[in-house]
């Protein structure tokens, strides 16, 4: 499985991006939301299949969090893709907002590994023959 | 993990009065080899109590014991890891499979009785709440969950249904975050209508067990692995005779009645098995 890890901190991108390769995905990095896009038009123009996962920071410069991810919901042709927030905003209204854009999950910082591998597998992403 | 920093104060006298202590209080079986789970775990009660290390704790408990000490003792000796959906099939196959066979089951004015039988801080439970709450009109109503554990401190988190940032992050699916939790200070805390549905309380599995049944529905999960079998056989037994003869029983992923108490049947509950008992006991 693919995985696309959006953060403008290239540590938090290291740090999901390395627990993502733990359970077998491979992974793209985007240190912001057009960047993302950028990554996303070039796959479809090419001809490939959109990531599976693309675990989205919410504050980043140039195009944030919430900016992505309601575009990405424009495009029929992303459907696919499974977005989660991984973010610091931990507010009732922001979780609510960030679903309604159209995030499918939402994980709030600071996590453990556990909890990424707890959300993959409700969201059925977990690759398989991977260790849990 | 806390290996270098707690050299063991412990004697092998203590260690064994320690187990002793658990496996008669609690049933749980601490093998020989737990020594640094007991000093970890211990520390910070011997510190809470101005004693120089585990050691002087364990002295003092054995010179004059009392059931306040007992029971702090065996409280920091259980392992409260816990997450909401935990392993995922269990629930949606109670929702999906064993809510329908219940409801065909009952008249409409009869209550759906279930238990989390080692219920830590309130996950499970309150899992389980939340599904029901969105799968069944009316369950506010209908469905009373029984939490319970030997652990003081579990039942009244439980109760309160507090929960750290680290803990949501724990399995809880967002939509359902924000459909049944509220922010309060720092923490998450599951709205009044669903903690409404649940009463929590302590419980000793081997020892008095709860008169809020019968039940429809039994969660003993991930609590057996601490016992040993004649235990396991005894605590099967008494839980089914708390059971409706065509209740469902759920263990946890590495748990079986198999080759413990043969009165249950494995049935399939989606992509994941629970237990029904083939005949009832009569005589717990
Ligand atoms: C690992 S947790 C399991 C929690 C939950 N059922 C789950 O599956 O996630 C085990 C719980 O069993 C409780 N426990 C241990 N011995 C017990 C006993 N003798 N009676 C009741 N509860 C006990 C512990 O306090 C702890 O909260």
């Amino acid at each position: 499985m693919h995985a696309l890890v959006i953060d403008d901190s290239r540590a938090m991108r290291r740090i999901v991006g390395g627990i993502l390769k733990g359970l077998g995905y491979t992974v793209t990095e985007a240190g912001h939301g057009r960047e993302a896009l950028d990554v996303l038009v070039a796959t479809t123009a090419a001809g490939g299949a959109v990531p599976d996962l693309a675990c989205v920071d919410w504050n980043m410069p140039v195009m944030d969090g919430l900016e992505f991810v309601t575009a990405v919901r424009a495009q029929p042709a992303w459907r696919s893709m499974t977005m989660m927030m991984v973010t610091t905003e931990s507010e009732h209204a922001q979780v609510v907002r960030a679903l309604a854009a159209g995030a499918h999950e939402y994980m709030i910082k600071p996590f453990t590994p556990d909890a990424f591998a707890d959300k993959l597998s409700l969201l059925g992403l977990v690759p398989q023959g991977e260790p849990a | 993990m806390s290996t270098a920093s707690t050299a063991s104060t412990l004697s092998p006298s203590g260690f064994d009065f320690v187990r002793a202590l658990v496996h008669r209080e609690s049933a749980i079986v601490l093998a020989p080899g737990k020594e640094y789970l007991v000093e970890a775990r211990l520390s910070p009660l011997a510190r809470s109590r101005g004693l120089r290390d585990v050691q002087a704790l364990v002295e003092a408990v054995r010179s004059s014991p009392d059931v306040e000490s007992t029971q702090l003792i065996v409280e920091a000796l259980t392992t409260n890891e816990t997450s909401w959906f935990r392993d995922g099939d269990p629930f949606t196959g109670m929702v999906q499979v064993v809510l329908p066979s219940l409801l065909a089951a009952r008249t409409p004015a009869e209550p759906l009785r279930i238990w989390s039988a080692a219920c830590s801080s309130g996950q499970e439970p309150y899992t389980i709440a939340m599904l029901l709450k969105d799968a069944l009109p009316g369950a506010g109503e209908r469905v009373r969950i029984s939490a319970s554990d030997i652990s003081r401190e579990m039942v009244e988190r439980t109760r309160g249904g507090r929960f750290s940032q680290m803990e949501v992050n724990r399995g809880l699916p967002a939509p359902l975050l924000v459909r049944h939790l509220t922010r309060a200070g720092n923490d998450w805390q599951v709205n009044p209508d669903l903690r409404r549905m649940v009463t929590a309380f302590e419980c000793n599995l081997v020892g008095t067990l709860p008169r809020t049944g019968p039940f429809d529905v039994v969660f003993l999960r991930n609590v057996l692995i601490y016992f040993d079998i004649p235990t396991k056989r005894s605590i099967l037994a008494r839980v089914r005779a708390l059971m409706r003869p065509d209740g469902w029983l759920f263990l946890g992923a590495a748990e079986s009645t198999l080759g413990v108490d043969d009165a249950w049947e494995r049935v399939p509950v989606g992509r994941s098995s629970a237990y029904r008992p083939t005949r009832p006991n009569r005589g717990a």
